[in-house]
């Protein structure tokens, strides 16, 4: 609102385009205080976080790939799911206009958001327009990303999260560690221990059972269901077509919060908007399946405005930018914002699986926070800008993108993330390394030289074949991991000696005695 | 003059596009719809998913609905029930605890101490196993009758069971407030230990009217 880059030409104005600015440096949650590499490093001593992380990740990764197995046409729903995102972006400024007009004929009030600084204030001044110093909170990942919790606090207005593992996380002043599945990071005993010192009135005999635990959470905000005045939730889709806002869930909090106080506040990012309300059938489709690796999730809500008799009678709808359409700008980025925010990319990613959510310093963690969070906010806010080293925080395996359900090509969108970086950051060891390696690849017979001096790289090594100490600029990849020596022998030079060729005779012949082995049908 | 925060948001939107234009898209829908599967495999597939969730499923024929919705009341013992205004009297002829017809003024905290529930239901989707609740009919209730009882039993005719998610998405009314259902209340978010009900009702009973 204060930023010069608020003031920006009105939409009449027809001109050159401009970049339209980020989220705004210092506000929210989408910049760590460590770069990825320092933070990763302590989380990976966290050997109970590594435990939990490697259980979760490993069991939603397979219920997910059994339920998507079970669906013969999921590459043509996914290829539906990335194509509607994809319209969807082309054709942002109708689709919002007609969701606001379709929103407002249905007895809501819809407000635009520049950046999160803006989204915060105006939920305050709604809420402290219902008399109320509290609200309830479903879990979302918008509200998150614009630290309105915190914000509201500031204003003397306390937010009561109501999702198990968000309320978890909350009660333990901590961050949410997972998008999915927030408190992933806490065991039984650790939560037994924070509903202990944080409820009131909880029984102290309260046992370290799930059921238990989840039966005292119930308990505990049966209460503010029952009283509340004011509530606030995000979106998983908006319908151009219809006006309808959905939330997927499964506990039931989301029902309540939605349902049982007279003021709903839906924070949306203007990404979620779908154009027709038939597009929820692929969207139904592929997001719980992708998500928890359920057919459906237990309860997914649908509303459109208000309905006389039935649920809140005041509703708004706050439409948030902070950074998005400056994502939109970016040829290649945009991308990133056709992510719905199912997690499969996380829950698959070899590096988030070890150093958790944490790590990334972002409301949005793994392999897509790593891009979408320098979209939002940016890679530059500062030197040495913790958010310049999450497109390196992957080891570029490809994993993520085989997961998404709506075709996000995650490793293409680092590499360019990287190239902007390295762009953009001037004269390094690692430029200057790389641009070696350019130059040497380019020429065969100095790549063949190369290859030969890499050899060398044998004498580095110990007796195990490993090398764990590498020179400047390496260091910062040696210190984390040990380097296979480099081969006696190049693959070319291999494959042109006498052993290559014999070699390649007898795979050949052997390949002819078995044709089908190895290969398996797929349905 | 300034810009509103709306003007602003649809320019900067506006400058996106045109500095980076998307890929003309035809949205490929190449996918599953218009199935129908005969009355059986439908039912075997519907009853297969909501087991699956914890659901308890039973089936009868029309006629025999009242005797089967008092008999699971009965096996909660669910003294006293809510029921939306327009749900067919006939179910509940064989059921003797009190039954409490909900209108729009009675608060959220008088639910709570209610029993149970019983509705009908608008449409299904066999291959999900989800319920799809229309507040705005009248045998189905608005939605905190069907979200804060502890039991809530829901009656659906077979021929309302559609085989998947497109097929039911169709027959939806989408300005009405729609609640979809995949079993009782869930979570994992401790350790990620499968525990039914937090916030919603924890028990859900489905009786599936095969004639129907």
């Amino acid at each position: 609102m204060n930023s010069p880059a608020d003031r920006a030409p009105n939409s009449t104005f027809v001109g050159m385009p401009t970049v339209p600015p980020r989220s705004p440096y210092g506000a929210g949650n989408l910049r760590g205080e460590r770069a990825f590499p320092k933070a990763a490093h302590d989380e990976l001593a966290n050997e109970q976080l590594r435990r939990n992380l490697g259980r979760a990740t490993h069991s939603i990764r397979a219920k997910r790939l059994a339920v998507t197995g079970e669906l013969p046409d999921w590459e043509q729903l996914r290829d539906a799911g990335s194509a509607i995102k994809t319209d969807t972006m082309n054709r942002l400024p109708e689709l919002l206009e007609q969701l606001e007009r379709k929103v407002i004929e249905h007895g809501g009030t819809v407000h635009w958001a520049r950046d999160g600084i803006e989204a915060n204030e105006i939920v305050t001044r709604l809420v402290k327009g219902t008399g109320s110093d509290e609200v309830l909170k479903v879990k979302s990942m918008a509200t998150q990303e614009i630290g309105l919790n915190e914000y509201l606090e500031s204003q003397g207005i306390t937010a009561y999260e109501t999702d198990l593992a968000e309320l978890i996380v909350q009660l333990a002043h901590d961050r949410p560690s997972h998008i999915l599945v927030p408190a992933i990071h806490r065991n039984r005993d650790e939560i037994r221990d924070i509903f202990l010192q944080e409820i009131p009135g909880v029984d102290p005999g309260l046992d370290a059972v799930p059921a238990q635990l989840a039966a005292a959470a119930r308990a505990y905000l049966r209460e503010k269901f029952m009283t509340a005045k004011v509530a606030v939730s995000g979106a998983n889709f908006g319908i151009a077509e219809t006006g309808t806002l959905s939330v997927v869930e499964s506990e039931g909090n989301g029902r309540m919060c939605l349902t049982v106080p007279e003021t709903l506040i839906t924070v949306m990012g203007i990404e979620k908007v779908l154009p027709r309300f038939q597009d929820l059938e692929v969207f139904l489709q592929l997001l719980p399946r992708s998500s928890t690796g359920e057919r459906m999730n237990p309860y997914t809500s649908l509303w459109t405005g208000v309905t006389p008799g039935d649920g809140p009678q005041d509703f708004h709808l706050v439409l948030l930018d902070n950074g998005r359409t400056a994502a939109l700008a970016d040829a290649i980025g945009r991308a990133a914002l056709n992510c719905i925010r199912c997690s499969a990319c996380l829950n698959v990613c070899p590096v988030y699986e070890r150093t958790g959510g944490h790590a990334y310093g972002s409301t949005y963690p793994g392999p897509i926070g790593a891009v979408l969070t320098p979209q939002l906010a940016g890679m530059h806010g500062a030197k040495d800008d913790p958010n310049s080293s999450l497109p390196y925080a992957s080891s570029l395996c490809g994993a993520c993108f085989d997961a998404c359900p709506v075709k996000i090509d995650i490793p293409s969108l680092l590499v360019e993330l990287r190239h902007q970086h390295t762009e953009q950051s001037g004269t390094t060891a690692e430029k200057l390394a790389m641009k070696a390696a350019a130059t040497v690849m380019q020429r065969p017979k100095l790549f063949t030289a190369a290859q030969k001096a890499a050899g060398l790289g044998r004498l580095l090594a110990g007796r195990d074949g490993t090398i764990s100490h590498l020179p400047p600029p390496f260091r910062g990849w040696s210190d984390s991991r040990d380097t296979p020596a480099p081969p006696r022998q190049s693959f070319r030079s291999w494959f042109a000696s006498a052993e290559g060729a014999e070699a390649m005779r007898a795979a050949a012949a052997e390949g002819v005695r078995h044709p089908d082995d190895g290969i398996q049908e797929t349905p | 003059m300034t810009a509103t925060a709306r003007e602003t948001v649809l320019s900067r939107v506006r400058d996106a596009l045109a500095l980076s234009p998307g890929p003309e898209t035809v949205v490929p829908r190449a996918y599953r719809t218009g199935r129908r599967l005969p009355d059986t495999e439908r039912l075997a597939l519907f009853v297969d998913r909501l087991v699956d969730y914890r659901t308890q499923v039973h089936t009868c024929t029309a006629s025999e609905t009242a005797a089967v919705v008092a008999e699971v009341l009965h096996a909660h013992g669910a003294r006293k029930i809510g029921v939306p205004p327009g749900l067919d009297p006939a179910w509940l002829a064989a059921y003797d605890g009190t039954v409490l017809t909900d209108s729009a003024d009675i608060p959220a905290p008088q639910l709570d101490l209610l029993d149970g529930v019983v509705t009908a239901s608008t449409v299904s989707c066999a291959e999900t196993g989800t319920i799809f609740l229309d507040a705005a009919a009248p045998d189905q209730g608005r939605r905190a009758l069907t979200l804060v009882p502890d039991l809530h039993l829901c009656v659906i005719d077979l021929s309302s069971v559609q085989t998947g998610v497109p097929e039911a998405v169709a027959r939806l009314r989408p300005t009405h407030p729609l609640t979809l259902i995949s079993g009782p209340s869930a979570t994992s978010d401790i350790e990620l230990e499968r525990v039914e009900g937090v916030h919603g009702p924890r028990t859900l009973e489905v009786v599936i009217r095969t004639d129907a």
